[in-house]
């Protein structure tokens, strides 16, 4: 069976060759930090499940420090090598066309076509792949196949995806790894059962007294403690169960169905306006190479915030039977 | 209440603008000391957590696609296509990009888009050509604001219509978390009362993007001599 290790090979490869062509680029003025902080990365994924998990513990701190202790650093192009780019990329804009596209369009096809068609294939007996993580999977497979077109297609040697990964990675620098951290976070919270103290606070400090104000109570605790965690499955739990069961549910009588789902949808309002969230929010911002970190953030904000409101109508008005 | 002491330290972190990634690691090793275990079962518990979470970075895979296809003049092609609509603007094209991505999402296709795969390659370029070509270059600020707002809209069209797919992950979630306390929903009784808010989004969302086709309007007309 094919699993997630196959994907962290591949994952493994990449933060390696990245590790030693930051290594190798002259015009990166923090070089040794950057390679350090990328062949951390690489040693996490290739090996991560054969070192103890105290191991693993001291990477995570080590990447923190380098991140946290001046950072890393970034290439730069010299004139020439700008109007070389240039000049290779119109020649090959004319040569290839529209055509360019397709490979772009090939890693979310085949995502989405081995999501539906391997999730089920067995062959003797076994699963292909391993069905939990078909999607993942099939984008790694996405990934080899747009690579196996591409390479041919512009005729350029199999080192330049590894050297622009290695550029695109510079722009992003340690962000790349936020989202993971902030997921291993959120496993340290929840051992230290950090979700149940902030539950029982607002259950006992806040009071609601109609459905209205005890709808609004939850759509705020979803929406402020998805800010918090950075997660909305993460404050789901904690705030259905310190007010949306015993208050909108059991005490004003709330559909269940209706004050769950939308509850829900009220924790992903969060998730627009809070940095915890930085695969969504601030990740994109150091892709986009926006000088402010939280670009992103002020852009969602106004619609967030709407929705939260409409979220809190809608529950008053769908999940109370008259 | 000492368990909160992690929660201090992240609010407190990121406002004095410290390394977010030094901040999330120490508010991590704060809260296990916090909740009374020794350092090496904290940077254990860290650790694991780390490992187990792998899968969260793997979207970087691809980088290297997305790397050469840029090299060979991607976003200059993404450029071109929308140059040659005529009527295309920023605020149509990402209210297009929007609804294809809320639709697609509520069908369960949530891997058609994503913010390296889609935004960053192609609807960003697209959405800063289609206001170049009315207007001619645009002042950097414009461009950084047309891109924030390609970002937003990917994600906000994913939140809100992945909801009502039935097989979603936040559907398992409230279902298993309902059945656990004695209630059994159906799933499709929850991804029915996504749909409300899935139509308010596109209303809110696609009004907000229309006002920013008479804002970017404004704004430029206003900078060009």
């Amino acid at each position: 069976m094919i699993t997630l290790s196959f994907v962290y090979l591949l994952g493994g490869a990449l933060f390696t060759a990245v590790a030693i062509l930051s290594g190798l680029d002259p015009s990166n003025p923090k070089r040794a930090r950057t390679t350090a902080f990328w062949g951390l990365m690489a040693l996490s994924l290739l090996l991560g499940d054969r070192i103890s998990d105290f191991g693993n513990g001291l990477i995570v701190l080590a990447m923190a420090v380098i991140a946290g202790t001046g950072g890393l650093g970034k290439g730069s192009l010299t004139p020439e090598a700008e109007t070389e780019r240039q000049a290779f990329r119109q020649d090959r804009g004319a040569r290839i066309g529209n055509w360019l596209l397709a490979p772009a369009l090939i890693v979310p096809a085949t995502a989405l076509t081995g999501t539906l068609l391997l999730k089920d294939l067995m062959i003797g007996g076994v699963h292909l792949v391993d069905p939990k993580q078909a999607t993942l999977i099939s984008m790694a497979f996405g990934v080899l196949l747009a690579l196996a077109i591409a390479l041919p297609l512009i005729r350029t040697s199999p080192a330049v995806p590894l050297q622009e990964a290695r550029r695109l990675l510079d722009t992003v620098g340690w962000s790349a790894v936020l989202p993971q951290a902030l997921a291993a976070l959120g496993a340290v919270f929840a051992l230290a059962g950090v979700g149940k103290v902030v539950g029982d606070l607002t259950a006992t400090y806040i009071p609601a007294h109609s459905p209205l104000a005890a709808a609004a109570l939850y759509c705020c605790g979803m929406a402020g403690f998805t800010i918090l965690m950075g997660n909305a499955f993460a404050a789901f739990p904690i705030m259905t169960a310190g007010i949306g069961l015993p208050l909108v549910v059991m005490q004003f009588g709330g559909d269940p169905a209706v004050v769950c789902a939308i509850g829900m949808l009220s924790g992903f309002c969060g998730t627009l306006l809070t940095p915890m969230a930085a695969n969504f929010n601030l990740v994109p911002a150091a892709l986009l190479e926006l000088p402010d970190r939280y670009s992103v953030i002020k852009a969602q904000a106004p619609t967030a915030l709407l929705l939260l409101a409409a979220n809190i109508g809608l529950m008053t008005l769908f999940a109370f039977k008259v | 209440m000492l368990t909160l002491a992690g929660i201090a330290i992240i609010a407190i972190g990121f406002v004095a603008g410290f390394n977010p990634l030094l901040v999330v690691t120490v508010a991590a090793v704060v809260t296990g000391l916090a909740a009374g275990l020794s350092a090496h079962d904290v940077i254990s518990a860290l650790g694991k957590a780390f490992n187990d979470n792998r899968y969260v970075s793997m979207v970087w895979l691809v980088l290297p696609v997305i790397g050469l296809l840029e090299r060979a003049g991607l976003q200059d092609r993404a450029r071109a296509l929308i140059n040659r609509l005529t009527n295309a603007t920023t605020g149509r094209l990402l209210i297009a990009y929007f609804f294809l991505r809320q639709m697609a999402a509520a069908l369960g296709l949530t891997s058609l888009g994503g913010q390296a795969q889609m935004v960053r390659p192609l609807i960003a370029p697209m959405a800063e050509a289609a206001s170049e070509a009315r207007f001619g270059p645009l002042p950097e600020p414009v461009r950084h604001q047309i891109r924030a707002q390609a970002a937003a809209a990917d994600n906000i069209a994913l939140f809100f219509g992945e909801d009502i797919f039935i097989a979603m992950a936040s559907i398992l979630l409230i279902r298993g978390f309902l059945a656990g306390n004695g209630i059994e929903v159906e799933p499709f009784a929850l991804s029915v009362w996504a749909i409300p808010t899935a139509v308010v989004a596109l209303l809110v969302h696609g009004f907000r993007l229309w006002q920013l086709d008479r804002q970017l309007a404004r704004t430029l007309q206003a900078v060009k001599p």
